[in-house]
């Protein structure tokens, strides 16, 4: 049996792709009342040399029989496309199963973010969308992207309006690593919906610092009527290189885990995961509070042993042993 | 080289389109530029150009020349087959279209987002949105860092089976696993697959993360029947959905500590009214299912949360303890 294709990122344009923008530019610019050199290349991410080597190929095109003909005839002179013989081009060609999938999924997703009031644009977009793609919108219904939704709606709708009214907020908020239910001030940045969870991100006025704040842990939260005012030197969070990156202050942690704790790998991120044999794992990772990973040594219990650093071994065997002293008493 | 041949793929499309009957491969050698005239040297390459129109997702077409040449095959892409149907978007409706591409952003299916909103583009729609208003501050994402989504996907959408390398939760061996995959889901963070199981004749639920190795095809497209009215979302969710909180523990907990408890408490006495308490401490009853995972998590609040009862979780807690102090 055939083998699955990897995906193909990072080449040249091969000839199938140059084929597919040449078949898409015909009907954009047919599509388009008045179109110029600049923009139409701006919005193909080609430079103006290319797009005109593009147009020329399509002004090139002849079939030879039963009479030469050029069927498609344009013009770019005083730099406005014009095209006045698109001939069997002129419409774009139909969505394939994985574009109208990928545009499907991301729209039924996008129609489960809390919060989000344009709803009725997203059913409108989605029913259009799957008439036009026709067929090709089957397997769609196969891939599903799942929204968590935060406890109350409370929650959400108060950080919606913050957002909308730029308000500082104050929340209370559980930290669970240290299980800690925090108050702070935070001035909200973006509503941010990342692997089906969602995130405020706000530049918090404790840490001084942008935090994400997960909204199924926010306790409380009040709309103060302050402006929110982030200062200049906020970063947002890239969320395409996840949402969680080591800092150069991080504590190096390894971690030792059995079959039964192997979960700890796919749930926290980890710098290397490496097979020790019988199933058990070496796991290090880097954190700047080391307290989640105690509490985590407790959890673990014989399933788990921190190897290091040191100090953190010995704090977890302090933790384990004055618990132990409740219950000796008790 | 590459040049010649967009050339003369461009060509053949146009060619394709603008005829109404099949034409023979002969006839389109005449008339599209760049075909070799060596019978042998054209039938390969001419292979390859359908191929590949195919892979674009040009519908092209076989038939019979006439009806009374049945033997001879004709070639042609009907208009109607080939053509984005007509679609007219609202400026708020192509905003959110907008958006939506920009979900998939450096994950596998972004190279697809991106060929729909360029035909959608060329069909006349603007996705961009000017202003910035429509959602102002919301930035949606998913990612696909498992390396089996590809594969999976490519699967459920060509209804073929697949066989990988499993690592079940808990396990120290992962074992093959044959599956006729009905869709993938992500729930929590997570993507998974659900299908029959072959060798388990049953249905079942694998997290994409646990898979080791590659993913391949055991059989040819199509091949996968999913059962009519099936709900994958459905499936993924009762397999993952925590089973009814049918116990009741008593726990003390210490003054302002074991929040992740308390949000489930369903019983409190405060420090004062409970007989036994010494200062400072909460009485609380909590709902749990499963005894193990909650011993678990009972033992991660270390010194300040104490089981009084049942007797079985105080064990399974002192347990994980004394497991933590070795």
């Amino acid at each position: 049996m055939s083998e699955p294709k990897g995906r193909g990122a990072g080449h040249a344009a091969t000839s199938a792709e140059r084929l597919q923008r040449l078949l898409a530019l015909v009907p954009y610019v047919v599509s388009r009342k008045a179109v110029g050199l600049a923009d139409t290349a701006a919005a193909f991410g080609l430079s103006e040399r290319e797009l005109v080597d593009d147009l020329n190929m399509l002004w090139c095109v002849e079939l030879r029989d039963p009479d030469p003909y050029c069927p498609i005839d344009l013009s770019y002179e005083g730099g406005e496309i014009v095209i006045s013989q698109a001939e069997s081009i002129g419409r774009p060609l139909r969505l394939a199963v994985d574009e109208a999938s990928a545009l499907l999924v991301a729209l039924r997703m996008l129609a489960e973010v809390p919060g989000l009031e344009d709803r009725s644009a997203l059913s409108r977009v989605i029913a259009k969308l799957e008439a036009a793609a026709g067929e090709a919108a089957g397997p769609s219904a196969q891939v599903a992207v799942q929204v968590d939704r935060p406890h109350g709606d409370g929650v959400i709708g108060h950080v919606r309006e913050a957002l909308d009214r730029r308000r500082r907020v104050h929340l209370r908020y559980y930290v669970p690593g240290r299980d800690e239910a925090t108050e702070r001030d935070v001035d909200p940045m973006r509503l941010l919906v990342v692997e089906g969870r969602a995130y405020l991100e706000g530049w918090c006025r404790r840490a001084d610092g942008v935090r994400l704040f997960r909204l199924d842990r926010i306790l409380g939260i009040d709309v103060l009527d302050v402006p929110a005012s982030v200062p200049g030197i906020a970063r947002p969070v890239d969320v395409d290189q996840g949402l969680f990156r080591p800092s150069p202050g991080d504590v190096h942690v390894v971690l030792e885990v059995s079959a039964a704790g192997r979960w700890v790998a796919e749930y926290y991120p980890c710098e290397s995961v490496e097979e020790l044999g019988d199933g058990w794992l070496r796991v290090r990772l880097r954190t700047p509070d080391t307290q989640w990973v105690r509490r985590l040594a407790l959890r673990l219990g014989e399933d788990g042993r921190v190897t290091a650093p040191g100090d953190l071994r010995a704090r977890v065997r302090e933790d384990a042993a004055a618990a132990l002293a409740r219950y000796a008493s008790g | 080289m590459s040049r010649r041949k967009t050339e003369r793929l461009l060509s053949l499309v146009v060619c394709l389109l603008s005829t109404r009957r099949y034409l023979t491969a002969e006839q389109i050698r005449q008339a599209v530029a760049g075909y070799p005239d060596q019978p042998e040297a054209f039938k390969r390459m001419f292979e390859r150009d359908k191929e590949e129109l195919r892979e674009l997702g040009i519908p092209l077409e076989t038939g019979a020349i006439s009806p009374l040449d049945e033997d001879v095959t004709g070639y042609r892409v009907q208009r109607q087959a080939y053509e984005l149907p007509e679609l007219r978007l609202e400026p708020d409706e192509a905003a959110v279209l907008g958006l939506a591409a920009r979900v998939w952003r450096h994950a596998e299916l972004a190279g697809a987002a991106a060929g729909a909103l360029l035909k959608l583009r060329a069909a006349g729609i603007d996705t961009d949105d000017p202003d910035g208003t429509a959602r102002q501050g919301i930035e949606p994402r998913v990612h696909t860092t498992e390396p089996a989504f590809g594969p999976l996907w490519e699967a459920v959408r060509d209804r073929r089976p697949v066989t990988f390398s499993y690592r079940a939760a808990g396990r120290s061996d992962p074992a093959r696993r044959e599956l006729e995959p009905w869709g993938v889901v992500n729930r929590h963070g997570r993507w998974y697959v659900a299908g029959w199981d072959r060798g388990r004749d049953a249905v079942r639920v694998f997290r994409l993360s646990r898979i080791e190795g590659a993913v391949r095809f055991s059989g040819p497209p199509g091949s996968v029947t999913v059962p009519a009215g099936t709900d994958v979302r459905e499936v993924v969710r009762s397999w993952d959905s925590v089973p009814p909180r049918e116990h009741t523990a008593v726990l003390r907990l210490r003054h302002g500590a074991g929040y992740g408890l308390r949000r489930y408490a369903t019983g409190r006495q405060a420090a004062a009214e409970a007989p036994d308490a010494a200062v400072g401490w909460d009485t609380i009853t909590v709902p749990f299912s499963d005894i193990g995972w909650f011993a678990d998590h009972v033992a991660s609040f270390g010194a300040d949360v104490v089981v009084i009862d049942p007797p079985d979780l105080r064990d399974a807690v002192i347990r994980r303890l004394k497991g933590a102090l070795a």
